[in-house]
């Protein structure tokens, strides 16, 4: 079994977001980069269904080569090589492309994204795979399980959720539940120094959306602290001043 | 030229975020001087869709096909793809529900359009074509063109609200063309729990978070959730310690949300937890620590103790309801 993992070079969770060039551009100064989240629980999960050589997880990053440190931190997690497409990401559309277009002649048997990046927070560049390789994609997946040609897949739905199957190729993007992030260790660190990096060229893509601000949400004005003892007047606060009981 | 908006069913019904799709696309056509089409796929009753001539879709087409009654992400892709095609549709709306995330990046590539997913705003269009997104999982918002000709937009629930405007719906039944190919993902169960509010379209979220001490403790959030028709949420530590399931996590690495009420009860407000509860409306903060930084984005706080706070505003509840 071959499996490709979509990662996202992305801001720390801890980092406090400000931008740039009149809020045109985010601003990267002192900003530490991880492995989105989110894309660490797919890896994760590849690497528990390919251990004990029953196959092998490649991972995928569309990125310039300030990126490698994060793709060195995948390799340390345990897949076995990495591939960069050589390009400034510059939205799920271009991402999506280039990774279709580099799939599109291996033969991966499952590919794997996190549910969305931390920093765009698209939930796109699964399903516009799924869509430009023209094969089943199910998105925010909270289980999954392969057993032969069929993999078994549980998705979350409002106030519930879902089981489904699917049989051959497919794209899902992990959510918590499908596995529990796994931690680089020593051995892991050091070979990830060795194990391939291929740099790929990027294809062309249109143009087809393009950030053009930022903003951040407006603050809010000073709490209204309310005493302990007197809960009712929080509950006629909400009814007659928020209006939202 | 026309707007196409996706209204998602769940057992034969439309849920409020679906209503709130519909006006959100109803205001776009306006602003294009254009009409309303609704695309409904699956089984749903001629006066369910009626509903939506409410909100303003003057037309509804209906898909009622035996291999599409449940979610297919391809396939419903690929028949709302061809019904914008034939109805010269090129902005297309849905709700960014979890069905809706699946459906719009394939819908976008299939019409080369330009995505924006996570709208909060009506588009701006003086010039050009923007929609203000979330991004930075709620710490900012990014305004995004969508430069392509044909165009995709997901809205955010409780981003826009349902709003009236009577129109007569006419319902058309639409044929679609429905390749086996499209048909790979097969469901075998849904499971939906009828008895709660499903948190991410809940316009009222009651949460909490370490604070609570114990999975046995949540009796009494669940009691005040129960009372205000609330979903009731919690912090990552709660559910990485298995007390609460993940579905039910806000925050950076969990959901996001905005509810017009957020309460936040034993919740301190790490910068990752604000991040996916920062776009509520109002948000009320229960903590002993008066240092808490959740405080600092709060519009009410109560400083005390959860087991003494929570008790009292269950009363106070009651007394309020009478």
């Amino acid at each position: 079994m071959k499996i490709l993992v979509c990662i996202s070079n992305v801001p720390d969770t801890t980092t406090k977001i400000t931008f740039t060039n009149d809020n045109t551009e985010f601003n990267t100064s002192g900003v530490q980069y991880i492995v989105n989240p989110y894309d660490e629980i797919a890896l994760s999960r590849a690497i528990e269904l390919t251990e004990g050589g029953k196959g092998t997880v490649t991972v995928i990053n569309v990125g310039e080569a300030a990126n490698d440190p994060t793709i060195r931190k995948a390799l340390a997690i345990g897949a076995d090589d990495a591939i960069r497409i050589n390009a400034a990401p510059r939205d799920a559309y271009f991402v999506a492309k280039q990774i279709a277009e580099y799939a599109k002649d291996k033969d991966f048997n499952i590919i794997l994204t996190g549910r969305e990046s931390i920093d765009y927070n698209g939930n796109q560049v699964a399903a516009m795979v799924g869509e430009f390789l023209d094969i089943p994609s199910v998105s925010i997946i909270k289980k999954l399980a392969i057993d032969g040609d069929t993999a078994t897949i549980e998705r979350e739905i409002e106030g519930g959720k879902e089981v489904l199957t699917v049989s051959g190729k497919f794209i899902a993007s992990c959510a918590e539940g499908v596995a529990e992030p796994k931690i680089p260790n020593m051995r892991g660190i050091m070979s990830a120094r060795t194990k391939p990096l291929t740099v790929v060229d990027a294809v062309a893509v249109e143009e087809v959306t393009k950030v053009t601000k930022y903003e951040t949400p407006a603050p809010r004005g000073t709490v209204k602290l309310i005493p302990a003892d007197q809960t009712e007047s929080l509950i006629s606060l909400l009814h007659s001043e928020a209006k939202v009981i | 030229m026309s707007v196409l908006v996706y209204v998602e069913q769940a057992e034969g019904k439309f849920k409020k975020s679906v209503f709130e799709a519909v006006s959100y696309a109803k205001a776009i056509a306006d602003q294009q001087s254009t009409n309303l089409t609704a695309i409904s796929i699956g089984d749903v009753a001629d006066s369910e869709l009626k509903e939506l001539g409410k909100y303003g879709a003057s037309k509804v087409l209906n898909v009622n096909a035996d291999q599409l009654k449940t979610f297919v992400n391809q396939a419903y892709a690929s028949v709302i793809a061809a019904a914008a095609e034939k109805e010269g549709a090129n902005i297309i709306v849905l709700s960014n529900s979890f069905s809706g995330k699946g459906l719009a990046p394939r819908i976008a590539v299939k019409l080369k359009a330009g995505l924006a997913d996570g709208a909060v705003e009506l588009p701006s269009t003086d010039g050009k074509f923007s929609v203000k997104k979330t991004a930075f999982s709620g710490k900012a918002f990014a305004i995004t063109e969508l430069t392509s000709a044909n165009k995709v937009i997901a809205l955010n629930p409780n981003a826009f609200g349902v709003k009236e405007n009577a129109t007569d719906a006419a319902i058309e039944t639409f044929a679609a063309d429905i390749k086996q190919s499209d048909l790979g993902t097969v469901i075998k169960e849904i499971v939906r729990a009828t008895d709660k509010v499903s948190l991410p379209d809940a316009e009222l979220v009651v949460s909490a978070g370490r604070g609570l001490k114990g999975p046995e403790n949540w009796g009494m959030i669940e009691e005040l959730a129960g009372l205000l028709g609330a979903a009731t949420a919690c912090s990552k530590p709660v559910s990485d310690a298995d007390w609460r399931p993940h579905s039910e996590h806000v925050g950076q690495t969990g959901i996001a949300i905005s509810p017009n009420l957020y309460i936040a009860i034993g919740i301190s407000g790490a910068i990752q937890h604000l991040a996916g509860v920062s776009s509520s409306k109002v948000i009320v903060v229960i903590n002993k620590d008066p240092e808490a930084p959740f405080f600092k984005v709060a519009d009410y706080g109560i400083v005390g103790d959860a087991f003494e706070v929570v008790p009292k505003l269950i009363e106070a509840l009651k007394a309020h309801k009478g």
